[in-house]
């Protein structure tokens, strides 16, 4: 049976990269008018990327083929 | 916490973008995949309705977690945090740990060796039908409209903060759950529950990092917060010598045994929308250190609930007003500060992961509500009252169409709320009117061998009806608050916290002066069910670091000291 840890870092994986990816754009094509508060500081960059790796971390850890 | 119900839409608080649209589909997705890959695995009554008893602790204790940690109850809470400050946190700390922890250590092990199904099941066992049917019958028609209420205040938040239409909303999200529920049962609503913890933090938890970076840190908040409210919205414990002393209105006696020892006691250890979770476990250990793990991180979660609310106060530019002033003014409310805080700081993709969240939470919810109505329902109203004979596959069949009929219901329920409004408020109130004396009911049969069958029902129907007997005094006459709180400065919430308080006392009192006045119940029919008559299995031989009381040792030292840190 795949382990619920699995599915956990799917979906970490997944909105992490889609996260990242939209910080990656902005950085590259800055907005005129952000819209947010300390968007500077260009949180869905680094954040996207942490939920990335763990969500990663998650999947090959608990993969369905290293389960016993 | 005021009802988060608004009459009309101002305009809508954030807007979706294209890659934030894709990570809220991706989530309906994933829970849709994991309720389709379960449902081979739901196929006895063990399964379906038990989650095959199989949980690991921190899956079991996780889920727990989730089951409480509604959108509702982010936003609300959130918007209590705003208002009242940080005495908010009581509904996290005082108001949930210990009695997670008693939970755990004291009541546990009578649920789980009785092998009951539920907790109106362990009142059969302990006091016979008619209690189980009392309670049996009262939960699984309230849980079904509160799921409704739950759905009709989701689809607005949905309205207010997105700009949705209140249809689909209630449409898309309940044939999700009906689907998932049908699918894998427990088990599947357990799983997508853990998913939601995840999310909540990963979509939340920005708030407060980059809320406290931008307010200077947790002195110059502090400092804020004093010069736009007042000192004491920074204090847990200073003002509650008094009710006027805090802007809660209550005092130590209503917050500590009101909230502390009878509403937490009897939503954490007597509430099966989140005790079945923990029935669920693999084994004994597991299903003691679910709730110790709970309560770990429930300590925790005011850093996403309650620091937002805070911060809140101190950086957005607009005042906050009640829910009832909004609708008039069509400014914001304090339910709104949660995601307006969310927009203040996420961006595309962070803000369609906040979102998520919040549907996330609310549909692990009302799949919480769905599950343990269908359980109550086959296993103690069906099973017992109506067909007594059905082969176990009969029972898990009646378990499925169950589970649509119960989403069918709260549906109903939620446009029933939309043509009345003033529904929500009853049915809130009807739920809270058998917590207390439910938990005395079960918690005196649990430890006190001589509290009789007869005693035992009396208690809890006396209870229950004292509850709704103060609530409608109150209703009709708002200054009858005064009798019931003890005093003339207590406001809203003293009266939850006294309410259950007086009818935890009239429940305890009838039921121990009925028993003593009625035949004891033999021993012989108590083994196994009550304290000084069960053999709690050993744990077995493990080291300190892996026995439950040595963690719940730590829980409460950490407790303790949060509680005097932020005192």
């Amino acid at each position: 049976m795949v382990s619920i840890w699995f599915f956990i870092g799917i979906s970490l994986a997944v909105n992490g990269a889609l996260i990242l990816g939209a910080g990656i754009y902005q950085l590259i094509n800055p907005p005129l008018h952000p819209g947010i508060v300390l968007f500077n500081l260009h949180a869905n960059l680094w954040w996207g990327a942490l939920l990335l790796v763990i969500g990663g971390l998650y999947c090959i850890k608990f993969a369905p083929g290293r389960q016993s | 916490m005021t009802p988060l119900l608004a009459t009309d839409v101002p305009t809508r608080l954030v807007h979706l973008s294209s890659v934030d649209i894709v990570i809220v589909v991706f989530y309906f997705v994933l829970v849709l995949s994991i309720g389709w890959y379960l449902k081979g695995r739901a196929n006895t009554g063990e399964d379906f309705f038990m989650a095959g008893r199989e949980m690991t602790a921190w899956v079991a204790g996780l889920s727990f977690l989730s089951a409480n940690l509604g959108a509702l109850e982010l936003m609300g809470w959130a918007g209590s945090a705003y208002q009242y400050g940080i005495m908010a946190t009581h509904a996290y700390w005082i108001g949930a740990i210990p009695a997670m922890l008693f939970l755990a250590l004291v009541m546990m092990p009578f649920y789980y060796i009785s092998k009951t199904h539920s907790v109106p099941g362990y009142l059969k066992l302990r006091f016979g039908e008619p209690s189980r049917a009392l309670s049996a019958i009262s939960f699984a028609f309230m849980t079904v409209l509160m799921s409704g209420v739950n759905m009709f205040a989701m689809a607005k938040v949905m309205q207010i903060v997105l700009g949705w239409d209140i249809n689909f909303s209630i449409w898309v999200s309940s044939l999700t759950v009906a689907i998932y529920v049908t699918l894998g049962g427990l088990r599947s609503a357990i799983f997508n529950e853990v998913l939601q913890f995840f999310l909540i933090w990963a979509g939340v938890l920005l708030i407060p990092i980059l809320g406290l970076y931008e307010a200077g840190g947790w002195t110059n908040l502090k400092l804020q917060i004093a010069q736009r409210a007042s000192e004491q919205y920074v204090h847990v414990w200073s003002g509650l010598g008094s009710f006027s002393n805090n802007p809660m209105g209550i005092n130590w006696v209503g917050i500590v045994f009101g909230l502390g020892a009878v509403i937490s006691m009897g939503y954490w250890t007597t509430d099966f929308l989140v005790v079945q979770r923990i029935l669920a476990a693999k084994d004994l250990r597991s299903a003691e250190m679910a709730p110790i793990i709970g309560a770990g991180f429930k300590m925790f979660v005011p850093i996403i609930v309650i620091l937002p609310g805070l911060l809140g106060l101190a950086v957005l530019p607009e005042k906050l007003v009640p829910e009832s002033v909004a609708a008039v003014t069509g400014g914001h409310s304090y339910n709104d500060v949660l995601p307006l805080m969310l927009a203040r700081y996420c961006g595309p993709g962070l803000l369609g992961l906040g979102v998520t969240a919040l549907i996330a939470g609310f549909m692990s919810g009302m799949a919480g509500n769905v599950s343990a109505f269908t359980t109550v329902w086959t296993y103690d109203i069906y099973r017992p009252l109506i067909n007594s004979k059905g082969s176990d596959h009969h029972y898990v069949s009646m378990g499925r169409w169950t589970t649509i009929v119960g989403v069918l219901i709260s549906v109903g329920t939620a446009y029933l709320v939309m043509q009345f409004a003033s529904i929500m408020d009853y049915v809130q109130a009807l739920f809270s009117f058998f917590i207390a004396p439910l938990f005395g009911t079960v918690v005196l049969g649990m430890l006190w061998r001589r509290a009789t069958r007869l005693g035992g029902f009396l208690g809890l129907l006396c209870g229950t009806l004292c509850s709704i007997s103060m609530w409608t005094w109150v209703k009709v006459d708002p200054s009858a608050l005064r009798y019931v709180a003890l005093s003339s400065h207590a406001k809203g919430l003293a009266q939850d916290y006294f309410q259950a308080l007086w009818s935890f006392v009239v429940c305890v009192v009838v039921t121990v002066v009925v028993s003593l006045a009625t035949k004891p119940t033999p021993d012989s029919e108590l083994t196994g069910l009550v304290y000084g008559l069960t053999e709690v299995p050993a744990i077995g031989d493990v080291p300190l670091y892996q026995k439950p009381i040595f963690w719940a040792a730590i829980v409460a030292v950490v407790l303790v000291a949060l509680n005097i840190i932020f005192w």
